[in-house]
């Protein structure tokens, strides 16, 4: 560290684009109003000035267009970052990234590689209702040949997109569109990449360990903060990496406290925590003091209304209540 | 039809769980009837009931955690008509996590919460650290919500877990099983020990107590081991030979019968707390403290000195277990007597084949200190002794 700032995460993703489109001139920007617009959560405002229209490009409302000319891109030796603007939308080049940038290293025995970055909103929180809201990070942390990002911190946002575009594989990058403005110190200069495949400890602690990733991090940790005003120690971990899971920090932690509990936004049903909650069992059964708790999102289209779009997603109280239920008090 | 609560059974409790019920729908139970166990995380508690009636429905099953004030079973009255067509109350209940209360995103109660009767549900890492610490896992007292979980089984073990709520109490059972294999040990090893046994009928016995206990409320009522507890202090009075302390090469008989009762664990272990001067007691005392001793075995509360003073020691197999056994001398006692269960056996009474109720009698003796004839002495007085159970 050399000394700390303070920006937010939408300025952290913007800091992070400018590095990579000054480092490496084989980088480039495209996606729906990434360029005039400046993003539709504004991350690369001031990009298409500064770097321009060869580099930060303007795509038309055709994801499936725009994500297989990345992997295209790609392909010919570029190193595309596209922007997807919500995981909804995405499920529109669904068919380009699960069955041409996922398989093509696989299907050409090595030959080919796709070193391509996509970044997309994701998550509730905004009032954006169901078309813009949902968490469907494990349909794409299903996907052999895929690695799955989701930053949850400032410094996250910060370093992870550089490593993502070293990575010769596609890497899917989530940002919860609910942490864009949350602010936190980083360091002011150096290099700021961090890795993109471990799970990192967020609060140490002894009862529970909440298990969690992106939007739901900080609710987690919040949640920690009100258990521990009663003695109750809870050990955050966030996931980082959504594929592949780092099970070794997952159950380090369970060997420890002995209670998981998975914070997920996304529906329970086929959800990333069943997978973890699998995993636990799997690898951790001894060490269970209780069953493998899940905090998830209500098995609804995420509503529109304010209080019923908070009903719908994991909370902190409903976090505190499930640790207490792993806790038996 | 009359409510029977949760008792408050101190200021700081505010729950209880289950541990299990004395009687069952159809009994008759009368004001004071023990008629359920009652953990209160501190101790088992036994619960009296305040009215006359028939239990009609329990509504909380054995290891189900409830709160004060919680109905648990209901009592028909004389003149209440039964109720058992009506569908069950809704009772509060910990069965369902307390998550699931909650309006909030949480999990839903998927898993299936209801063991399998017999089995205890205790968690993965509660069986681990039971076997790590060498505590029977059915020997430990469940937690909130019916669950053994690794607390209850260090509670259980006495193990220092830091930063958590200790339950006070509870027997560490791998402690226990090296004390009684070292006293065991040297008691094979030192004491040269003879065995001299008896078949003795004690169908007058059981045939008095039946009548007996149809006389007495059914909280005085009597088990068997009452008089046949009083019946061997009283004849090892008359054995001082059987009845003392030995310890560096010399022999102190004891004035009084002090008669350690072995009782097993749950789910393992054994232990012998006396009841100090047996003989000095009429069959309610020594009922009185069987009862006690027994909660308090169970409880994990025993007194040293009910630990150290006894002067012989009765181990009784009870029914359902083996004719005779062979019992080791529990040092630095010099004599135990063991009884087998009763068994209705043929048995010649005045030259006729008979059905009777019969029970060996087996008596260690420390050679040091005796001989088998001493033994055999004590075998007839006690004989005698059973076959007028009403001056008992």
């Amino acid at each position: 560290m050399t000394g700390g700032r303070k920006i937010t995460y939408r300025e952290a993703v913007r800091e992070a684009l400018r590095e990579a489109l000054t480092r490496d001139e084989r980088v480039f920007l495209m996606g729906e109003d990434v360029g005039r617009y400046g993003g539709a959560y504004a991350c690369s405002m001031g990009l298409l000035a500064e770097f321009g229209e060869e580099r930060v490009r303007d795509t038309p409302l055709s994801e499936s267009g725009f994500v297989g000319a990345g992997i295209g891109a790609a392909l010919g030796g570029m190193r595309p970052i596209v922007e997807i603007m919500t995981v909804n939308f995405s499920l529109l080049a669904l068919d380009q990234i699960v069955n041409n940038a996922a398989t093509l290293r696989h299907m050409s025995g090595g030959q080919l590689s796709v070193p391509l970055v996509i970044r997309m909103a994701t998550g509730a929180g905004r009032q954006l209702a169901a078309q813009h809201s949902h968490s469907l990070e494990c349909w794409y942390a299903h996907v052999p040949g895929l690695k799955v990002v989701a930053p949850a911190t400032v410094a996250d946002a910060r370093g992870m997109l550089w490593t993502a575009l070293c990575d010769p594989d596609p890497v899917v990058i989530f940002e919860h569109a609910a942490l864009y403005n949350d602010e936190s110190e980083v360091a002011a200069g150096g290099d700021l990449a961090v890795d993109i495949a471990s799970a990192a400890v967020r609060r140490q602690g002894t009862d529970a360990t909440l298990v969690t990733y992106g939007g739901s991090l900080k609710k987690s940790l919040a949640a920690a903060e009100v258990l521990a005003k009663d003695g109750i120690s809870c050990e955050v971990v966030d996931l980082r990496s959504l594929r592949p899971l780092d099970d070794r920090t997952i159950m380090a932690s369970v060997a420890k406290t002995h209670r998981a509990i998975v914070v997920d936004e996304g529906w329970r049903t086929g959800s990333l925590a069943a997978e973890i909650g699998t995993r636990t069992m799997e690898q951790a059964f001894f060490d269970l003091d209780a069953p493998v708790g899940r905090v998830c999102s209500a098995e609804v289209p995420i509503p529109y209304p304010k209080h019923l779009e908070t009903a719908a997603t994991p909370q902190v109280d409903g976090i505190v209540a499930a640790v207490r239920g792993a806790l038996r008090r | 039809m009359i409510e029977f609560k949760m008792p408050s059974l101190g200021a700081d409790m505010d729950a209880g769980t289950l541990v299990e019920w004395l009687k069952k729908p159809g009994d008759a139970v009368k004001r004071g009837d023990i008629i359920a166990v009652v953990d209160t995380q501190k101790s088992a508690i036994e619960i009296e009931v305040f009215a006359d009636g028939i239990l009609d429905r329990l509504l909380v099953e054995p290891g189900q955690r409830v709160p004060v004030g919680t109905v648990m079973a209901t009592i028909r009255e004389p003149g209440d008509l039964a109720d058992a067509g009506l569908p069950p109350k809704a009772v509060p209940s910990s069965a369902s996590p307390p998550a699931a209360k909650s309006s909030a995103p949480v999990a839903p109660a998927s898993a299936p919460l209801v063991a399998a009767r017999g089995e205890p549900r205790a968690t993965p890492a509660a069986r681990r650290r039971a076997v790590e610490l060498g505590v029977e896992i059915a020997s430990v007292l469940p937690g909130p919500e019916g669950v053994i979980g690794l607390g209850e089984v260090e509670a259980a073990a006495g193990a220092r877990a830091p930063a958590k709520p200790q339950r006070p109490g509870g027997i560490s059972f791998d402690e226990m099983r090296k004390a009684i294999g070292a006293a065991m040990a040297r008691s094979h090893r030192e004491i040269p020990h003879y065995y001299v046994s008896s078949t003795l009928d004690v169908s007058p016995l059981m045939a008095w107590l039946e009548a007996e206990n149809t006389r007495r409320p059914v909280p005085e009522r009597l088990l068997y081991a009452a008089p046949l507890i009083r019946a061997v202090a009283r004849a090892l009075m008359d054995s001082p030979e059987l009845n003392g302390h030995y310890v560096d090469g010399r022999y102190d008989p004891a004035e009084h019968v002090n008669l350690g009762i072995a009782v097993a664990m749950r789910g393992g272990g054994l232990i012998a707390p006396a009841i100090l001067a047996a003989e000095t007691l009429d069959l309610a005392a020594i009922m009185e403290r069987l009862r006690d001793l027994v909660a308090r075995v169970r409880g994990g509360r025993l007194r040293s000195s009910e630990m150290t003073a006894g002067t012989a020691t009765i181990t009784n197999l009870g029914e359902g277990t083996a004719d005779s056994l062979m019992p080791l001398i529990y040092p630095p006692q010099v004599a135990i007597v063991g009884c087998g269960r009763i068994v209705e056996r043929p048995w010649i009474v005045d030259g006729k084949i008979e059905a009777a109720k019969l029970m060996t009698v087996t008596v260690a003796g420390d050679h040091r200190i005796s001989d088998g004839r001493r033994a055999a002495a004590f075998l007839m007085n006690l004989d005698k002794l059973l076959q007028s159970p009403e001056t008992l």
